[in-house]
Formats: C-alpha cells, sequence, structure tokens
C-alpha cells in the first residue's frame, strides 16, 4: 500500500512543481539599484584574522571621533564608561572621561523631580536624544540607529561601515531618475537604496587628534570603525586567544585518544 | 540483549554488588555501552555521528542552563539581556558563543547521521524502529532549533518567527485563529516569546527521552554496519567497551576541534547579520531566510507558485516542507530491497549522490533571494526530492541487481586485509 500511494503522491508534488516551472518567468525584473550598488570595500584593521591585537591608540582616536561627530545624532547604549579602560585609560582617566559627560538622566534625591548629573564609571554612554520621536523629529523622520552593534548587524560589517563613511559622492550623470536622492537624502553607492538620510558625516580636518595623527576622511573613517568593531564585540581579542588556548589542548586530547583508539585495537583486523 | 554471546553482567566489586541488587543501574550501563554490548567489529567512521549527536545535546543543555540564569524572556529586555550576556556576564560570550553554534553542529553531525543511514540502509528490517524514533527526534530538534532562534529577539528572530507560525494561517478556514491561539497575539510579541522560551527549554529534554527510547530500540537487534550483513557469530563483533568506547573517544576529539574552532574564531559564519538590529515589527528586513541548516526545506517551501487544483501555492509549499520530513517516516516500506548497503548496490548508490547533491542545491536555493535561477533550481530541486523518495527509490529497489556479498563480516573483513596485503606487496 505504501508504495503505490507513495507513487501517486510523489506524482501530485511533481505535477504541482511542473506547473509552478511553467508559469514562473525565468527572466527577474531588472533592478538598477541592484547593480550600481557597491561591495564594500575592505579594511583592514589589527583586530582581524587568527592572531589579532586592539591598536589602542587607534581606538582612542576612534572614540574621539565618535564623541565629536557621531554622538551628534548616534547613540551607544550597550557601551559602559568602564569599558574604555580596555583601550589604555587609566581608572582616574575612565573617572574623569565620564565625568565629562553632565547629561545622565538622574532624579533629583529631594523633589523627586527630573534630573541629569554627572557620569559614574558605571553609566553608558547617554543617548543624544530623550526618546525615538525626538529622534526622529530631528533627523527629518530618519531614525540615527544605535551603533553598538553596528559592525555586526550590517552584512560585510567593518567593510560596510568604513566603505560607507568614505563613499559619499555625487550622484553619476547618468543615474536614473528614480535613483537620484530626493529632499533630504544623500547619493552613496554602498548603501543599499543609493540614497540614505545621513549626510556625510566626516570631513577633511574636522577633528583633531591629540597625537597629531592624520586627521583626513579616509583616517579618521578607519580610526571610527576600529572603535566600532571595538564596541560590537570588546571580547574579539580575548576570543580568539582562548580559542588557540582551547584548540592546544583538544589538540593534545584529540592525540591521546587517537593512540588509545589504534592500541586497543591493533590486534584487531577490522 | 538478544545475541547469545553477550556477556552478563557479574559485579566484583562489593559495592558494586550491592548497587546491582537494589538498583540494576551498573547492569544498564555494562550492556548499553560496556562490555556486555556486541558491535559489528567492522563499523567505519560513519558510525561515530550517533554518540557525536548524544555529545552535542548534552553540550546544548549545559549551555543552555547556564544561559537561562542571565536571559530574559520579555520583548522589552531580551535583547539587551542577550548582549549583556555577550558583554557583562564572566566568559558570558563564550556560552553564548558555544551555544549559538553548538546548534549547528548539533545538526552537522545529525545530518551525516542520517545520510549513514541512508546510504547503509540502517533503516530497513530490523530496525524500523530506530529510525522512525530518529525521525521524531528530527522533527522536535527544528522545534527547538526554531523556538531557540527567537528567543535574543532580533530581526531575523522576529521575523522568522512571522514566517513560521504564519505556515499554520495556509491551513484553510482555522488557520488564521490557529496561528493566533500559537502566537497569543496577532503577532509575535511578548505572549510568543514567553512560551517559546519556555517550550525551548522543555523540548531537549523531551529529546533526550527519545534518544533513550532511540537506543534502547537499536540495542535490540544491535548496531548496523557498513556491509549491511547481519551478525552471525560472536567473531563478527568486538565489546563496545574498550573498542568502540575509544573510537568514539577520537571522534568526540575531532568533533570537539572543529566546534571549537568555529565558536573562537568565526562565531557568526553562520548566523545573519540582521539578528543584531533589535526585533522591528514595523521594518521587514530585505531577505527573511532562516538558519542554514532549514535551507532545504525553505526552498522546498518556496518552490511551489502555481495554484494546483484547489489549493493555492501557499498551501502547497508547506504541504510539500512537511511532507519531505514525513515521507523519511515511510522509507523503511518505499525501499523494498533485501540487500542494506549501498556497497552492493550500485544503482542505490548512483541515486544517493544524486541526492546529497540535490540537498546540497535546494541548501543554497533556500539561502539565496527568491529570484532567478534559484527558483527554477528550486523547483527542479524539489522534484527530484520527491521523485527520489516516491517514485525512483520503489522502483530501482525492484530492478536492482545487487552485487555479490561475502557471507559474514568476518569474511569481508578477512578479504578487505587481504586485499591491502596483496596491495602492498605488488
Amino acid at each position: 500500500m505504501v508504495r503505490p500511494l507513495g507513487f501517486l503522491v510523489g506524482l501530485g508534488f511533481i505535477a504541482a512543481l511542473v506547473l509552478a516551472i511553467l508559469t514562473t518567468p525565468l527572466k527577474n525584473e531588472p533592478n538598477a539599484a541592484h547593480e550600481i550598488h557597491k561591495h564594500p570595500r575592505h579594511l583592514a584593521l589589527t583586530s582581524d584574522g587568527l592572531f589579532p591585537h586592539w591598536d589602542k591608540a587607534q581606538l582612542q582616536r576612534g572614540m574621539q571621533v565618535y564623541k565629536e561627530v557621531c554622538s551628534a545624532c548616534h547613540s551607544l547604549n550597550l557601551v559602559a564608561f568602564r569599558n574604555i579602560a580596555d583601550f589604555g585609560y587609566s581608572e582616574g582617566q575612565v573617572k574623569s572621561f565620564a565625568k565629562s559627560y553632565d547629561t545622565i538622566p538622574s532624579i533629583n534625591p529631594d523633589t523627586g523631580e527630573p534630573a541629569t548629573r554627572t557620569g559614574l564609571p558605571s553609566d553608558h554612554f547617554p543617548s543624544p536624544y530623550p526618546n525615538e520621536v525626538a529622534a526622529r523629529a530631528a533627523n527629518n523622520n530618519a531614525l540615527p540607529p544605535d551603533l553598538s552593534l553596528i559592525t555586526k548587524a550590517r552584512e560585510g560589517g567593518k567593510d560596510y561601515v568604513y566603505s560607507l563613511l568614505t563613499g559619499y559622492q555625487n550622484p553619476p550623470k547618468d543615474l536614473p531618475k528614480e535613483l537620484q536622492p530626493g529632499t533630504g537624502l544623500h547619493y552613496n553607492p554602498y548603501f543599499a537604496n543609493l540614497n540614505l538620510a545621513m549626510a556625510k558625516p566626516l570631513n577633511d580636518g574636522q577633528v583633531t587628534f591629540a597625537d597629531g595623527s592624520k586627521n583626513d576622511v579616509e583616517h579618521m573613517a578607519r580610526d571610527v570603525t576600529a572603535f566600532l568593531v571595538w564596541t560590537a564585540e570588546p571580547n574579539l581579542v580575548k576570543r580568539v586567544w582562548t580559542g588557540w588556548a582551547v584548540l592546544l589542548f583538544i589538540a593534545m586530547f584529540t592525540t591521546l585518544t587517537y593512540l588509545s583508539y589504534r592500541n586497543i585495537w591493533a590486534d584487531k583486523k577490522h | 540483549m538478544s545475541f547469545p554471546w553477550a556477556k552478563n553482567y557479574e559485579p566484583q566489586q562489593p559495592l558494586m554488588k550491592w548497587l546491582d541488587e537494589k538498583l540494576p543501574l551498573p547492569r544498564l550501563v555494562y550492556n548499553a555501552v560496556g562490555a556486555g554490548y556486541p558491535v559489528p567489529r567492522n563499523l567505519n567512521y560513519f558510525w561515530n555521528f550517533g554518540v557525536l549527536a548524544g555529545a552535542a545535546l548534552a553540550i546544548q543543555i549545559i549551555t543552555g542552563i547556564v544561559l537561562a540564569m542571565h536571559y530574559a524572556a520579555n520583548a522589552g529586555v531580551a535583547f539587551n539581556s542577550v548582549e549583556h550576556i555577550m558583554r557583562d556576564v564572566n566568559a558570558g560570550w563564550f556560552i553564548r558563543y558555544a551555544h549559538m553554534n553548538g546548534a549547528s553542529m548539533f545538526f552537522i553531525v545529525v545530518y551525516l547521521h542520517i545520510f549513514r543511514g541512508l546510504y547503509y540502509g540502517s533503516y530497513k528490517a530490523p530496525r524500523e524502529m530506530v529510525w522512525l524514533l530518529g525521525v521524531v527526534i528530527f522533527l522536535l530538534m527544528m522545534a527547538t532549533a526554531f523556538m531557540g532562534y527567537v528567543l535574543p529577539w532580533g530581526q531575523m528572530s522576529f521575523w522568522g518567527a512571522q514566517v513560521i507560525t504564519g505556515f499554520f494561517s495556509a491551513i484553510p478556514m482555522v488557520g488564521e485563529p490557529i496561528r493566533q491561539w500559537l502566537l497569543g497575539g496577532f503577532a509575535p510579541d511578548n505572549a510568543a516569546l514567553n512560551r517559546f522560551f519556555s517550550l525551548h527549554y522543555l523540548l531537549p529534554f523531551v529529546i533526550a527521552g527519545v534518544i533513550i527510547l532511540h537506543i534502547w530500540a537499536l540495542h535490540i537487534p544491535g548496531s548496523s554496519n557498513p556491509t549491511g550483513i547481519e551478525v552471525k557469530d560472536e567473531q563478527d563483533t568486538v565489546p563496545f567497551h574498550p573498542y568502540y568506547t575509544a573510537k568514539d573517544g577520537f571522534g568526540l576529539g575531532v568533533f570537539l576541534f572543529v566546534f571549537a574552532a568555529l565558536t573562537f574564531f568565526t562565531p557568526n559564519l553562520l548566523g545573519h547579520a540582521d539578528n543584531y538590529i533589535a526585533a522591528n515589527p514595523l521594518s521587514t528586513p530585505a531577505h527573511i531566510v532562516p538558519e542554514w541548516y532549514f535551507w532545504p526545506f525553505y526552498a522546498i517551501l518556496r518552490a511551489f507558485t502555481f495554484n494546483f487544483l484547489w489549493i493555492d501555492a501557499k498551501l502547497w509549499g508547506v504541504i510539500a516542507m512537511f511532507a519531505a520530513i514525513a515521507l523519511l517516516f515511510f522509507l523503511p516500506w518505499l525501499d523494498s530491497s533485501p540487500v542494506k548497503s549501498s556497497t552492493y548496490r550500485p544503482l542505490n548508490r548512483i541515486f544517493f549522490w544524486i541526492l546529497v547533491v540535490d540537498v546540497l542545491i535546494l541548501g543554497y536555493c533556500g539561502k539565496s533571494p527568491a529570484e532567478q535561477p534559484y527558483v527554477i533550481l528550486s523547483q527542479l530541486g524539489s522534484i527530484y526530492y520527491f521523485a527520489h523518495f516516491l517514485i525512483i527509490l520503489p522502483i530501482i529497489s525492484r530492478i536492482e541487481r545487487p552485487l555479490p556479498m561475502p557471507n559474514s563480516i568476518t569474511e569481508a573483513v578477512l578479504a578487505k586485509h587481504a586485499d591491502d596485503k596483496s596491495a602492498a606487496t605488488a
């Protein structure tokens, strides 16, 4: 019974599929944006690969770019001030960095009224807007995303973020009309829709680094991307090096199990 | 134990004697995975994957219990509680990445285990029950994995839940009420997240229970082997311990090595970037893609694009997707060939490898956007998938002429060694 019934069921599915093939157009609808859209350019960082380390000076510069430029619109909700000790700041420096923020939401202990206070190392980076409505109101109805996870939350990761930051340009002359940036939008071929609400954020010389590093768009973009790789996964370097220790241990374990396997089976043909 | 030469447990130590009298647990272990379980001597490395699947489940349960101590199943805070685990919990990043990639490793070894069974005819009499219980475990795993993927409450979690619970709305008349009842709302939200968490914690223990039945059913006829010839006498076998405990120990080492490399070096390789964006019911991702282990079935679901007979395309897809798994329940009776191992089945061997390639193609199509050429590839791939199990296999099991087979496992082993020796001297 199973086989004849199965045969009929099989023919049913196949008939439905053959009809589906015959009725599905073989050509995709043309998608001009898809063709103009560019794949991100690669950005090499010291935190890449199997032997990573953090370039602490670069992370410090990247944080400065975030603080002076990006933080005007973008929050960094998941990162606490205490975390920046990772790239070489002393306890005192972390404290005074936290203190430089004086808009941490709080409650007046005497009156119970909403108030603000200066930051503590345990506070997270404050959001530039009190809520989503305020953020949209200030940005032409676009919502600037939180940047904590941005290098993990986009296809292409850090390469995408870096390409986007350096990819602003004038639209090509032959760009189809429907793809040209509308009001309040800006052309960037690395963005999936080609036009995004964020204006070109970085300009040459915008940030002055204490260590005298280059501050053109290219270098600032690299530094802030490196910083955002760290914010997305502060444990990245530790993870890879822990991995080496674990693999070494497992390799020794596996060698021993292999030898005992060979030893036990030595007299058995199999 | 059904083998007459299976040894009886005779405790030597007074403590073990005492324990065995009161509760024969040592006896159970001895006969299940000890020297009291005779196993064919010729098992190859593909017989390691059952033990590895068990190890993968154990790892998932242990890491999962720890994660549940730090995770909060509430739509308002779930996403941030996962990031709290990644950032603030001691070694939380390791536990979470191990659990995330552990699911993938579990499916990798289970798929290899299933295809081993397909190639060597492990589903055939007298082991049909082992196979049926295995398919039940596979279904439970899929449900567990799906609900687990919803818990981080990222974009893919939310939209995956939306799509998968949407299957139920394809049922005529009662579909939409069923969907709302399952979700506890009109769309995935806090109610759905909470019940998914509850079930995600429950189902692994159900899986563990069915695994006990799976192994119990296996121990009645004993393990199959690469020749497919049943054990005839004692010299065809070796005791499970120490022979296969040692071999499985080595297999476990290799498994853990791959697992660790994936977890520590490229933990997000098999994930999706969109799941690092918190769930947002107002913004649909450009491509909604399930986890890799569902891709072949997702391709079958999307292959049906035509309203055939009185059934619309969506319902066809849902039925076909479930049928693609459900037909495995009938496999022992679809394939009527008395020969188990494809080593001696020249026709079946060819179609088996076509099936492997077909499933890989379906997987690639399931991952890709719903545009050409992936649509037609998944349609052709689905045709072959159903044809393979429902039409080709029943036919070839009738017309195929098996190759000459050795008389016993021992004969096959000795012939192989004679070949090796003559090859070495020549």
